[in-house]
């Protein structure tokens, strides 16, 4: 009997084949041969500079190419030369070098079991250095793991930031942080957190505070490419957009968020500065190993924001040389090969022979330079580890561990303080008070 | 209703002189208050701007107190409290509206991973003096998503306060108060009494706040400790232990069974007053909680658990739970799943029967 239903006896709708499903994949695996031919690489200089008053609408193209100022052979070209001094210059490549010794040392130190956990950021040092230097002090940071190059780049205390990685008597976080989420108000350097993406709206809560208090300073936030996939990345794109916020956006596009690949964040599809269109809000693709062309793109970002002309996007195209941290192995997922074929280099390098190519540096004050930076770092840590690493011992007072929950300690925590007390007393095994 | 034994300024600085609000206006006075007394208190949120929200609790704020300071939001909830932290950060006081309890999960891990951490975590470099004002429980035909009462999630997570009014006189107090606290805290409203008390028969005339005497509210600024519970009914027969809509129910339904019952309006969860609770109980052996949210790891259990361990010895017969059932919020069925008067005294009989 046939159904009432127009649908209920025909065939299937369509003459067609099944549908498959897309799930993204790397172009190499551990043990494939690596070529980066099919990424795009626009010769430097070609990008065109708007005047920091446009309309976003009016440059999206910039949203899909690369903003680059150092070219192969090391010279600076194009409008986005932001013709900083040899002094500037030479600045900017000894923090990124002095990053890159601090990453070195710490990094074995975990190995070395002096601490739990370390996150290096090799290959991708111009990002936060040289944005550290187009942005003035005074200005709100609200980084991810990624960005201790800030803190450096504003010459922050390597002993403190030591203190924090081995949560010892001296960590100004009390050994309450997972290491390298060091939170620097000082310095305008925003606590760390180890969710993924949560500083953007806060960043952009910071920056509408400042311009409803008729302030001039500005924020600037960093995520990394996958976490544009976060709710709290859109969240916080349409907020700045709706209000004009004094915020500069980075999208640290490091092809890698652990294991999966930029394709599994949207890569594939289009570009991360191209989510910027969709806002209404300047977007600009910079190469990130070339540190003239980040300086150059935040200093712009920066003028658009404290001239009220918004938000700004940055997508820096850059590569995770090292794992995601110390808990993973690269080499479980990717070709080794990787790192060495990036083609944009390495950023150190580039700024280095750009210097050399001007007259300003040479190989023998470079070599010099690494040397004294690795005594800086090596002596720092001496001196951190005087105030001890992590698990020699009890560095702060057991009882701190209930201190700022809330800003007064209610009964419970009181009760429940007391019982750790307690447990320390009846366990016969007092903890070991170096402190 | 005359059970309430509710004297305005009984338990709070002196507010000046009074005049019959409902609760809603009583949360309006105490946000235009504290923007007036604070520059740096600032209201955000869906639709509270120039219409003043959907409750009517923002009507004529952003008309006194300017566009920068009081403004409507996209509707993101995750961006609104993440945006309210960054502004606590910057070193403003925000209070931000989730339009409804039931919207705020978008916004869960900004309120527990940042807000709620942010002292700690950064060993007080950086605070978040937020208050978040929210809408919830039932009782309205609201459905499954204007209806829930979701406080036992964040009463669960360490480093946030929760505070639950149950009068125009008590919101305006404890709002005052938790805008002024240094930590983040929610402060849910407890939509059914925004307008007068409810006795839990949802079919007969519904009341008004204007014969209730925590309907009068002081004009001016005055708080009212957050932790303090109060006790509105004394008794001793048993303790029962309630907050937000459901202490009204409760009222009611003593009122006529006429058991000399101990009404507790908990007032705060976070930090909760154990003494009064405790207290209450010992002297009368008997312990019944009541709230309108889902039963199964409610902050009932919590309640339950905390008599339990403190005052064993002095009950007399099983602490009764009576909740909401585990199911999503009905809507037609909403007044076989609301914990109303039959429940209530079912409960009653079972904890009273050897007594």
């Amino acid at each position: 009997m046939a159904s009432e239903h127009p649908r209920a006896d025909s065939q299937p709708l369509r003459n067609l084949p099944g549908l498959t499903l897309h799930v993204p994949e790397p172009k190499f695996r551990p043990g494939d041969p690596v070529d980066f031919a099919e990424v795009d690489v626009p010769p430097a200089g070609q990008a065109r500079r708007p005047d920091t008053a446009d309309k976003a609408s009016d440059f999206t193209d910039l949203a899909y190419t690369l903003v680059r100022v150092l070219d192969d052979e090391g010279n600076a070209v194009g409008p986005w030369d932001p013709k900083l001094s040899p002094d500037m210059l030479r600045r900017m490549l000894r923090s990124m070098a002095l990053l890159r010794a601090f990453d070195e040392r710490m990094f074995r130190a975990q190995r070395q079991g002096k601490t739990s956990f370390y996150m290096k950021a090799l290959g991708e040092e111009a990002v936060a250095v040289a944005a550290a230097y187009a942005l003035d002090y005074e200005d709100m940071c609200f980084p991810s793991y990624r960005q201790q190059g800030l803190l450096i780049a504003r010459g922050w205390s390597l002993v403190d930031m030591m203190n924090q990685i081995y949560s010892n008597t001296a960590d100004r976080l009390g050994g309450k942080q997972l290491p390298i989420m060091y939170s620097v108000k000082e310095a305008g350097f925003f606590s760390i957190s180890g969710n993924l993406t949560t500083q953007y709206p806060q960043a952009v809560g910071w920056a509408m505070a400042s311009a409803a208090k008729g302030d001039t300073r500005i924020a600037a936030t960093w995520c990394g490419e996958g976490s544009t996939a976060e709710g709290d990345f859109h969240s916080a794109c349409t907020f700045a957009a709706v209000y004009r916020a004094p915020v500069i956006f980075n999208v640290v596009n490091n092809q890698w968020a652990i294991s999966s690949f930029s394709g599994f964040a949207g890569a594939e599809a289009t570009t991360f500065a191209a989510r910027a269109v969709g806002y209404g809000i300047a977007g600009l693709r910079v190469d990130g190993n070339d540190a003239l062309a980040v300086y150059a793109a935040t200093q712009w970002a920066a003028e658009r924001a404290r001239t009220n002309q918004g938000p700004t996007l940055i997508e820096h195209f850059t590569y995770r040389a090292e794992g995601h941290s110390t808990s993973d192995d690269p080499g479980q997922y990717r070709s080794e090969g990787e790192p060495n074929a990036w083609p944009l280099g390495d950023p150190i390098k580039r700024l280095k022979d750009h210097l050399i190519a001007i007259g300003e540096w040479d190989d023998e004050r470079h070599a010099a330079q690494d040397k004294e930076l690795a005594e800086q770092v090596k002596a720092a840590q001496k001196e951190a580890e005087k105030n001890g690493i992590l698990g020699h011992g009890l560095h702060q007072p057991l009882e701190s561990l209930f201190d700022g929950v809330f800003e007064e300690l209610p009964w419970h925590l009181k009760e429940q303080r007391q019982q750790m007390l307690d447990e320390e007393t009846a366990s016969g095994r007092p903890w070991d008070r170096k402190a | 209703m005359s059970d309430m034994i509710e004297a305005p300024g009984s338990d709070a600085a002196d507010g000046g002189e009074t005049s019959r609000m409902n609760m809603i206006q009583a949360i309006n006075s105490a946000m235009d208050i504290m923007m007036t007394r604070d520059p740096d208190v600032i209201v955000m949120g869906e639709d509270v701007g120039y219409f003043g929200g959907v409750f009517r609790a923002t009507a004529g704020l952003q008309a006194k107190h300017g566009k920068t300071r009081v403004f409507d939001t996209p509707i993101t909830e995750c961006g609104i409290i993440g945006v309210a932290v960054g502004m606590g950060a910057y070193g403003l006081r925000p209070v931000p509206e989730i339009q409804f309890a039931d919207y705020i999960y978008p916004a869960l891990d900004q309120l527990v991973s940042e807000a709620a951490r942010l002292r700690y975590r950064s060993a007080g470099e950086f605070t978040s003096p937020i208050t978040v004002r929210s809408p919830f429980g039932g009782g309205i035909f609201g459905g499954q998503t204007h209806s829930q009462s979701p406080e036992g999630l964040f009463t669960h997570m360490s480093g946030i306060k929760t505070v639950i009014p149950s009068t125009p006189y008590d919101a305006k107090g404890l709002l005052i108060a938790a805008i002024e606290d240094n930590d983040p805290t929610l402060f849910f409203e407890p939509k059914r009494i925004y307008n007068g008390p409810f006795d839990g028969y949802w079919d007969r005339p519904s009341q008004n706040w204007s014969k209730h005497p925590a309907g009068e509210v002081p004009t001016g600024y005055y708080k009212i400790e957050l932790g303090k519970a109060k006790i509105v009914r004394a008794g001793e027969a048993l303790t029962i232990l309630a907050y937000g809509t459901m202490v009204h129910v409760c009222a009611a339904v003593i009122a006529e069974t006429g058991i000399d019952a101990e009404i507790v309006d908990l007032r705060t969860l976070v930090p909760l007053d154990i003494e009064t609770i405790e207290a209450s109980v010992k002297k009368t052996g008997r312990c019944m909680i009541v709230h309108e949210a889902t039963r199964t790891s409610g902050f009932g259990a919590e309640l339950s658990a905390l008599v339990q361990e403190r005052c064993f010895y002095h009950l007399e017969a099983p602490i009764e739970r009576v909740t909401g059932f585990d199911t999503p919020y009905p809507h037609s069925l909403e007044w076989a799943y609301f914990p109303g008067p039959v429940r209530i005294t079912e409960a009653l009989k079972k904890i009273m029967k050897d007594a």
